[in-house]
Formats: structure tokens, sequence, C-alpha cells
């Protein structure tokens, strides 16, 4: 049997930093190369331990002029290192661990969005040139996992109806389609068909353009992590994670309602809609409590994952229910 | 099947003929079976189960009691591809560490992850197919631990005890199912334990076809 010791949990000095403060349990990972031995043989058996190797936060690089938000919350903020370890990214493996562990190798720069459908001004926009000429606002949003599990996190992003203006969306655009990359090569997990290939999400015109929704370019001020969809993704705080959509190539304004990965893959498990409800729950398991991660045990789940404020009125009339 | 389970290695006779030799293989198979249980003592003294606690020691449980579930399935195969009788001697053994983590598997997701939620155990228990065939494997293995004393294989009879033993082939599928019905899209660990447990159990049936055993 293989183990895996940690030489030190202690904070080195250049971590001291005014973010030290969200940072309370911070993992060194010492000695790589028994360590990847140790961990080949050990992740077979599920005998190795648990930390993946969390990236330096102060490696990202910090983003300048990020304005505050009233739409962020006061909650206590996940750390970085959870934040970046624990991830849902099938495009780099299925477990929790393989996205930090893969996503760093992924060339985000340049990166180019396609914008196309139904709009007056289809085009090209490149991820530089996005985060350049928007102002950037830190939104601190809860995430709410169809796992059941959830995380405070500040994100970094633009409006995405600031965004999608820019393309003069015709009064045909009743949804707007997004697509990640597919690249195999890159991403080692599109070599097994987990699902189709590339993955897609799409929301409702007007969610789109509901004030909440945001592009995510980065997390706690820096630029965002590989493993956590760079370098834009969506954010959409009242649905269920697999809605914000990682590392977007392609984004289309289109008069039906767009295939969506989870809902082709299992439709009667993973909605269109997919918002946070505790009513409804996944035929496999309940949602109508969650763990935070960072928590031993698990609080209510809110309806619209606590903003029914902002989005209540989207669903006005629905059953929700039936459109999960 | 004529595996002397319950009658294998008396123990007067085995001292007799290689105590050192027996009691390394007994501390060894001990050990392989407690190593994974004393990894996750380790992992929660250094504060190293990672980000999600709770699942680790939820799945490391549950992962050990499928595992050793299917060990256990192993060893009479083992002995027909070996010759050697030691497997069996060590049966129970793995078979009795493979209900503990079951065990613990289920007392933790009810205390640990659940914190004992009323509502959440009685809906997981009657509109989660997944849980009630899980639990319905755990069922499975109690009466098959209980009877595993020397003294409960007399009480029945060799016979008796064997056909109630069966009940370990039900058991290995559950918890593959369990497993399998769990997962979200990548069924490939769950397909592993399956096509191990065809394979087992087309062992004995190809066995019981030839008619080289009852």
């Amino acid at each position: 049997m293989l183990f895996r010791f940690r030489s030190s949990t202690d904070p080195r000095p250049s971590e001291i930093t005014p973010e030290a403060v969200y940072l309370n349990r911070r993992r060194l990972m010492q000695g790589a190369g028994v360590a990847a031995l140790s961990g080949l043989a050990g992740s077979m058996l599920g005998l190795t331990a648990r930390s993946a190797g969390a990236a330096e936060m102060e490696d990202f690089r910090q983003l300048p002029d990020v304005a505050p938000s009233r739409f962020s919350t006061d909650e206590d903020l996940n750390a970085f290192d959870q934040i970046t370890t624990y991830n849902n990214f099938y495009e780099f493996g299925t477990s929790k661990e393989d996205p930090a562990r893969y996503a760093p190798d992924l060339k985000t720069s340049p990166w180019d969005i396609r914008v196309d459908g139904e709009c007056a001004k289809p085009g090209v926009l490149g991820a530089e040139e996005l985060m350049a000429s928007h102002q950037l606002e830190e939104r601190i949003y809860r995430l709410r996992c169809v796992e059941a599990w959830s995380m405070v996190i500040p994100w970094v992003g633009i409006p995405l109806a600031k965004v999608l203006a820019r393309f003069e969306p015709t009064g045909n655009a009743k949804y707007v389609a997004f697509e990640t990359l597919e690249d195999p090569t890159q991403m080692p997990g599109q070599r097994s068909r987990v699902l189709d290939w590339p993955y897609r999400e799409g929301l409702r015109m007007d969610e789109a353009m509901n004030p909440l929704t945001i592009l995510g370019v980065g997390l706690y001020g820096r630029v965002m992590p590989k493993q956590n969809g760079a370098p834009v993704r969506l954010v959409v705080p009242w649905k269920y994670g697999f809605k914000s959509i990682k590392s977007i190539v392609r984004i289309s304004f289109t008069v039906t309602e767009p295939a969506t990965s989870w809902n082709m893959s299992q439709p009667y498990e993973y909605g269109f809609y997919a918002n946070v409800n505790p009513e409804v729950s996944h035929p496999r398991w309940s949602q109508a409590r969650e763990r935070r991660i960072g928590e031993w045990g698990r609080r209510p789940t809110l309806m619209f994952n606590g903003y029914g404020e902002q989005v209540a009125s989207l669903y006005a009339g629905m059953d929700l229910s039936k459109q999960f | 099947m004529a595996d002397r389970t319950g009658k294998a290695a008396p123990r007067g006779r085995e001292r007799r003929r290689a105590p050192v030799k027996d009691r390394v293989w007994w501390w060894a198979v001990f050990g392989a079976c407690g190593a994974p249980l004393a990894a996750l003592g380790l992992w929660a003294a250094t504060g190293d189960l990672g980000v999600n606690p709770v699942e680790t020691i939820v799945r490391h449980l549950g992962d050990w009691a499928l595992r050793l579930l299917v060990a256990t399935l192993a060893i009479s195969p083992l002995r027909y591809l070996t010759g050697s009788t030691r497997p069996i001697r060590y049966r129970r053994m793995v078979g009795l560490w493979s209900f503990a983590y079951a065990v613990l598997h289920v007392t933790a997701y009810a205390v640990v992850d659940i914190g004992l939620h009323g509502p959440t155990m009685i809906s997981d228990l009657t509109e989660r197919p997944y849980i009630m065939v899980g639990m319905a494997g755990l069922l499975t293995l109690i009466p098959l631990a209980a009877t595993s004393p020397q003294a409960m294989v007399r009480r029945l009879g060799g016979r008796r005890w064997k056909r109630l033993h069966r009940l370990v082939y039900v058991a290995g599928a559950l918890g593959a199912a369990h497993y399998l019905m769990m997962v979200k899209a990548d069924i490939t660990e769950p397909m592993i334990y399956i096509a191990l447990l065809v394979l087992l159990y087309g062992i004995r049936l190809g066995r019981w076809i030839v008619g080289r055993s009852v």
C-alpha cells in the first residue's frame, strides 16, 4: 500500500497576501516525483490522499479594474483551492480531480468565440478583446451543483446582455445556444463518449439578458483557471451548475430551443431549464438539501438558489415540475 | 461447489504443519483487508480527506465493500486455477471484512452524509432505486455474516449452510447494480465490477455444467 504524506500544511510567506484571509486550508504538494508514482498506483485503488495538486493563486494574473456588484452575496467564500480542485469538467475526465490535473495544458490564448445565428452583426469575439472592452465586475454567487453540493465563488465577469447586444440579435432570436471547444488532443476526456461532444448549453433569450447572467472571465480577482472554464464561461447562478457552460467557442441566436448536452444524454433526469428547485427531485436523489463545500451537515436548498427575487418572474405561469 | 468452507483448516493440524507460515498468511490477508480503513483513518487524522470529505468517506467505504465482495467470490475460482486450498481458509475473513465495509458505508451515509435526517432517509429508501438496491444487498449479507461462525455451520448442517450462502451471488449482483445505477454518465468502473462478476459466475456455471461439482 502506498501513501502520500504531506510534509507541510503551513502557509508560505508568499501566501501572506490580502487574499490569504480567504485561504483557510491550503495544501502544498511536495516530493512531486514520489507523489506522481504513488499517486498513479494509489489512485487506481483509491488509496492515495484526495488532495489534487492545487495551483497557487498567485500564479494567476490579477485582473485590473474589477468593480463590485450589488448582486454579490456576503456569505463566506469557498477557498481558491476548493474551487479549483473539485470540478465537473468532463472534457478533462469524469473525476472531480481530473480537471485540475489535465486542464492546465489547454491553450486559451488566442481564443475566438464565433457568434452567429439570428443577429444583424454576426462575427468573431476574441477573449482578450472581450475582457478589454467591458467593465469587469466581481459577482460573488452561490453555485449549486445538480449533485447536491454547493460553493460560494467570487467570479469576475461581464453581464451577458451587454456582450450579446453588440451582435444585435433580431426579433427571431428566442434562444441563445453555447458550445464548448471540441478538441480531443487537448481535452483527453473527449476521447471517450461519455457525452455527445461538443458540450452544448442554452438559455431562453430573457434568461440570457437577465442582469444576473454573466460571462465569467476570472475568479478571486484573477484570470479564470483552466479547470474552471477558461478563458470564457457562462455563469447562471439560479440554475444547476451544468448550465454554466465552460470554455465557450460558439454563441448562436436561435429560433427554437437548442439541444443541451445533459438533456440529450438523460432527458428524464436533466431538463432544459434546470432551475435550482428543492421541490423537484432528481429521479435518483433529493434536491431538497445540499452540502456547502467545507461544511459537514446539509442545509436546505433555496428556490432558484436564493435568486427568486431577480428571476422568479421569468417563469410565471410555468409548471416547474414539468418544465424542470 | 465442493468447497469445504466451514470445515477448512482445523486449527490443531494447521499449527503442527506450518504455524509461522499460516500466521504470516493470516496477518497478510487481515492487513490487506484492513488497510483501506486504516488509510481512511490516516486521512481523517491529517485533514486530508479532500474537498468533499463526506463524499470521500462514503465512496471509499462503498468501493471497498464491493471490492472485497468480488474478492470473496474470486476465492473458489482461485482454488480451481491454483489447485491450492489456502485461499479458501481466508474466504470467511474477506467476506466479513466486506460486510464490515458495507455496514460502515451505510452508517456513514445515514449519520455523516444526511445527518440522520428522517424525511431524507424515508424518501431515499422508498423513492430512490439505487439506494433500495444497495440496501437490499446489505440485507442479503446479514444472514451470511450471522452464520459465519463454525458453531452456526454445525448447527445448520453443511448442506443447508452452503445453500444459504449462495445468497452471496445475489449480494454481489446487487452491489454492482447499486454502483451502476448511481453513476451519472461514466459507467466504466461499474462495468469493470460487472465484467468480473460475470467472469466469476461464469466459471462456476461452467464447472456445474461440466458436472465436476454439485
